[in-house]
């Protein structure tokens, strides 16, 4: 049977039409100065040799095949930037804000090119060359990145504010109302998005200092973040009751501050150095064996402390042992040997998904898989494509939704296929996306944290 | 804006031409160290039609091409020179037709040597070559370049594999070369013209690819050593045996450390050489081989000899050697990989004499490669910004191509010439063999529009 032809309307774009053309968009005309890709050590950029053995393993090559949208490309252009034969244009920064920063490629390049330092540098150069700014960009960016997120008391507030609109049933009225189509469209495709509020934050949860029952064998501290801290704090709950079960001494400072991650990612390097100092501050470093982070986003950039204030008098020295004290929990657990919880949960099929700052930023891939072993009756299901990312990596789901909504779709059908009724990942970013993925899908499936698995199982054993 | 591009985005469409410096700037090289050039215009066609619409637009404008996959060479030849249209494959990526009647799979040239592995793995069958770039390569260019990999002791190399291909000739005409027979002997192979012309004869758009069962078991094997020429003397003594493994691959002591490094598998890192040997067949002959090479390898002085215990940790070891080139490049700002090639009778001798240059001309040279095929990778770890070295570095390759040469050997035993090898050719080939070459050239592409300026220059006629 032959079919008529299709009327001649103007057919929406694809989603991957869409990815396509943000991937090849190179608006010609604006153009700055660097400054962090000049100073830096030029060896980082030197050591790519262009094989090639990165694309595969990048996300956004893999959407547009597009040389420029892979580490490769972007890299041959920082190197040209560095030379000083291309400016910092307006095309190089769209092209470094649709890197996801996955650091995939870190993990696949077998020369070892520091892709994550290079990242860095050209988002700040962007920043600093000023070749995206519009008055409307340049607001959002200073009231996120440098008033909300340097004040742990303003986010927090906004916190609960946010609960009281979720908590009072005004969101779901809103919702219901379909009041959200008020909103310009931006905000209104981001509303989904909305992570649920905790009523009580971490400081109220964990006591500044806890000790086990038992004398500790080690004393750490807790790091309990920013973002975590509003919408996870049971996460940090059970990080805590984890470490108590395994020995160790709890200490929580008060109100701490974001650790700069997320101004390191999106180019504020110098508030970045910043929320660094104020974060080492917050620690008595030499009372403890161990700093612990359950946020992989968090502790990838808490790593690199070290190299962000190595020309800082004042804590160059205290940053670099910082570095070597701050542990992954999952790290951490590992090495100390965590005590099995008896059986008494019941049993659970679990598939992990790794969050790309834990196996790409941190290289830790086996301990959070031991841990899920080690509690009884939990099966593991291995996801297919574990290590690629879901699309939250960091604010990327709110600058690039398409890509982002692209790769979370991928994500989403490998856990389907798992059939596994729990997904677990270690990465606030992560948790939210794909909390609101299955939402939107009504899907059943759950997403933990590992270590709230963890808990839950020490809680559950039998007596 | 310039007519070449107006007329291609009028041919293939605004989304599949890039002209803008953000996207040029990075199809100008490819896997090669310290080569590069410039090109005005990257076509991406989705089509064998696309195809021959360019390359006709090309003849009629005197316009020449490059072809280009995932640009990961390693002699150059997919880099533009000066002005040339970058023809980019990666999208004409369809897997057409997999034949388990015949064991022949027909895909496009986008379509990665992975992938390819993969879809016969499926099935129980094997594509042998495995180029080391093959998670990314594409097979039109591992057909163009005629790419070997780590199992081309036993299994040959991407020649070996290629029943038949579709090919835009430089004219636009486009044909079918080759078929799914085992037997053609229906006038000149024409096909086996095509593989290893390096672009410069026509463009891949198809590729009949030959497929065999796959070996129901595999041994891999880890043997060290204390002297470099006793691991010569091991793939030799093992050939005299005649024993054929599947893979006969050699580490010399700074790659051995720097795969050990990227990919932390436990490489014994005080060791002076390593080779890692695989065979795979019949379970029966299998682990007689296996047997008998440790044997071999222990005779000739292997100070430990170790058998990888699961199927997962062989194919570890393997993809670890397949990175050594890009590890090689942890030590070095920049790293020049030659492919020098010999009788295997020859191996203690080139292996020798490799060190021995990199010792006069004050070289840092690491050493790796398919010895089993003869086929070394000695690589200059070196800085491409001092002039001084690098002339050192060119007298050094001078003389390893000259002494493989004197052996019966060859420049480049996978790599290809492109630009990298041009100006060594001439010596390797000789006069006739070389005029003959330029012959073909001209007569199939007499405007010289493909790929020129590789492999050799044209004199004007």
């Amino acid at each position: 049977m032959n079919r008529p032809p299709l009327p001649d309307s103007p057919a929406p774009a694809s989603p991957q039409a869409t990815i396509r053309a943000i991937g090849r968009a190179a608006p010609q005309g604006r153009a700055g100065h660097p400054l962090y890709l000049k100073e830096m050590d030029y060896s980082i950029v030197q050591q790519c040799m262009h094989c090639g053995l990165c694309l595969p393993t990048c996300p956004t090559y893999d959407a547009t095949k597009l040389e420029r949208n892979s580490p490769r490309g972007r890299i041959a252009l920082m190197r040209r930037i560095a030379d000083g034969e291309m400016e910092v244009t307006e095309a190089f920064a769209r092209e470094m804000y649709f890197c996801l920063g996955c650091l995939a490629c870190e993990t696949a390049c077998p020369a070892g090119v520091q892709y994550s330092r290079l990242f860095e540098y050209a988002r700040a150069d962007i920043e600093h060359s000023g070749v995206l700014h519009t008055p409307r960009r340049d607001f959002i960016r200073t009231a996120s990145l440098k008033v909300l997120f340097t004040n742990p008391n303003l986010l927090r507030g906004l916190g609960r504010l946010l609960w009281a609109y979720q908590a009072t049933g005004m969101q779901s009225l809103v919702r219901r109302l379909g009041l959200t189509r008020l909103l310009p469209r931006k905000l209104r495709e981001m509303e989904p998005l909305t992570p649920e509020v905790k009523p009580r934050f971490s400081d109220s949860l964990i006591a500044p200092v806890e000790t086990p029952p038992a004398p500790p064998r080690y004393r750490v501290g807790l790091l309990t973040g920013c973002v975590q801290d509003l919408i996870y704090p049971d996460v940090n709950r059970d990080t805590a009751d984890v470490l108590l079960a395994n020995g160790c001494e709890v200490v929580t400072p008060r109100a701490q501050f974001c650790c700069g991650s997320l101004h390191a990612h999106n180019g504020e390097l110098e508030t970045a150095r910043e929320m660094a100092r104020r974060t080492l501050d917050a620690f008595d470093l030499d009372g403890l064996d161990a700093v612990i982070t359950n946020a992989a986003g968090c502790g990838s950039h808490l790593k690199t402390y070290g190299h962000l204030l190595h020309d800082d008098p004042q804590y160059a020295e205290r940053a670099a042992r910082w570095d070597a004290k701050l542990k992954d929990i999952h790290e951490w657990l590992a090495a100390i040997g965590i005590a099995p919880p008896r059986p008494g949960i019941a049993p659970m099929r679990v598939t992990y998904h790794e969050a790309c700052h834990l196996c790409h930023g941190q290289k830790i891939t086996r301990q959070p898989r031991e841990i899920l072993r080690a509690i009884p009756g939990l099966e593991l299901v291995e996801l297919p494509e574990s290590t690629w990312c879901c699309g939250s990596a960091g604010v990327y789901n709110i600058t690039q939704p398409e890509m982002s909504q692209e790769l979370l779709r991928r994500k989403l059908d490998q856990v389907a296929q798992t059939a596994a009724p729990i997904v677990a990942t270690a990465n606030p970013g992560c948790l939210v996306q794909i909390v609101a993925g299955l939402r939107e899908r009504g899907c059943a499936v759950e997403a933990r944290h590992p270590i709230a698995l963890l808990a839950q199982a020490y809680r559950e054993a039998r007596a | 804006m310039e007519p070449l591009i107006t007329d291609m985005i009028a041919l293939l469409g605004r989304e599949n031409v890039l002209f803008e410096p953000e996207h040029l700037a990075v199809y100008g090289f490819d896997g090669t160290a310290a080569l590069s050039g410039t090109t005005g215009c990257v076509v991406f066609p989705r089509t064998t039609e696309e195809v021959v619409a360019i390359v006709r637009y090309a003849a009629r404008h005197g316009q020449p091409i490059v072809t280009r996959g995932s640009g990961t060479g390693l002699s150059g030849g997919s880099i533009p020179l000066s002005g040339h249209l970058v023809l980019c494959l990666v999208k004409m990526n369809r897997v057409l037709e997999l034949d388990e009647k015949n064991l022949t799979l027909l895909v496009e040239p986008g379509v990665t040597t992975i992938t390819v592995s993969e879809l016969a793995d499926k099935v129980g069958l094997l594509y042998p070559p495995d180029p080391g770039s093959m998670k990314i390569s594409t097979i039109g260019g591992n057909v163009a370049e005629n790419s070997g990999g780590l199992r081309g002791l036993k299994y040959g190399i991407t020649r070996d594999y290629v029943m038949g291909m579709e090919v835009v000739l430089p004219d636009g005409e486009c044909v079918f070369l080759g078929n799914k027979c085992v037997k053609d002997v229906a006038g000149y192979s024409m096909k086996d013209l095509f593989i290893g012309s390096e672009g410069t004869l026509g463009i891949i758009t198809r590729v009949l690819l030959k497929l065999v069962p796959r070996p129901q078991s595999r041994k891999t094997l880890l043997a060290s050593f204390s002297r470099m020429d006793a691991a010569a003397e091991t793939v030799s003594a093992i050939i005299a045996e005649k024993i054929i493994p599947c893979t006969l691959e050699f580490l010399d002591k700074i790659t051995i450390r720097c795969v050990e490094e990227f990919a932390h598998i436990g490489l014994p890192l005080d060791a002076e050489a390593i080779l890692l040997m695989e065979t795979d067949g019949h379970p029966a002959v299998v682990a007689e081989e296996a047997a008998r090479m440790e044997e071999v390898a222990r005779k000739c002085g292997a100070v430990s000899v170790q058998i990888a215990q699961t199927a997962e940790e062989s194919v570890q070891l393997a993809t670890a050697r397949r990175a050594a080139f890009s590890a090689l490049a942890r030590v070095a700002p920049t790293t020049i990989l030659e492919d020098a090639t010999v009788p295997r009778s020859e191996l203690a001798r080139m292996v020798n004499f490799i060190q021995g240059v990199g010792e006069r001309y004050r070289l840092r040279i690491g050493t790796f490669g398919h010895m089993g095929d003869g086929n070394l990778h000695p690589t200059f770890l070196t800085d491409e910004r001092n002039t001084e070295e690098m002339e050192r570095v060119e007298k050094a390759m001078h003389e390893i191509f000259d002494y493989a040469i004197s052996l019966g050997g060859t420049i480049t035993g996978e790599h290809g010439v492109g630009l990298a090898k041009k100006r060594f050719l001439p010596a390797a080939l000789g006069e006739g063999s070389l005029g003959l070459m330029k012959s073909l050239k001209r007569a199939l592409d007499p405007q010289n529009l493909l790929n020129p300026g590789k492999m050799f220059d044209l004199d004007p006629t």
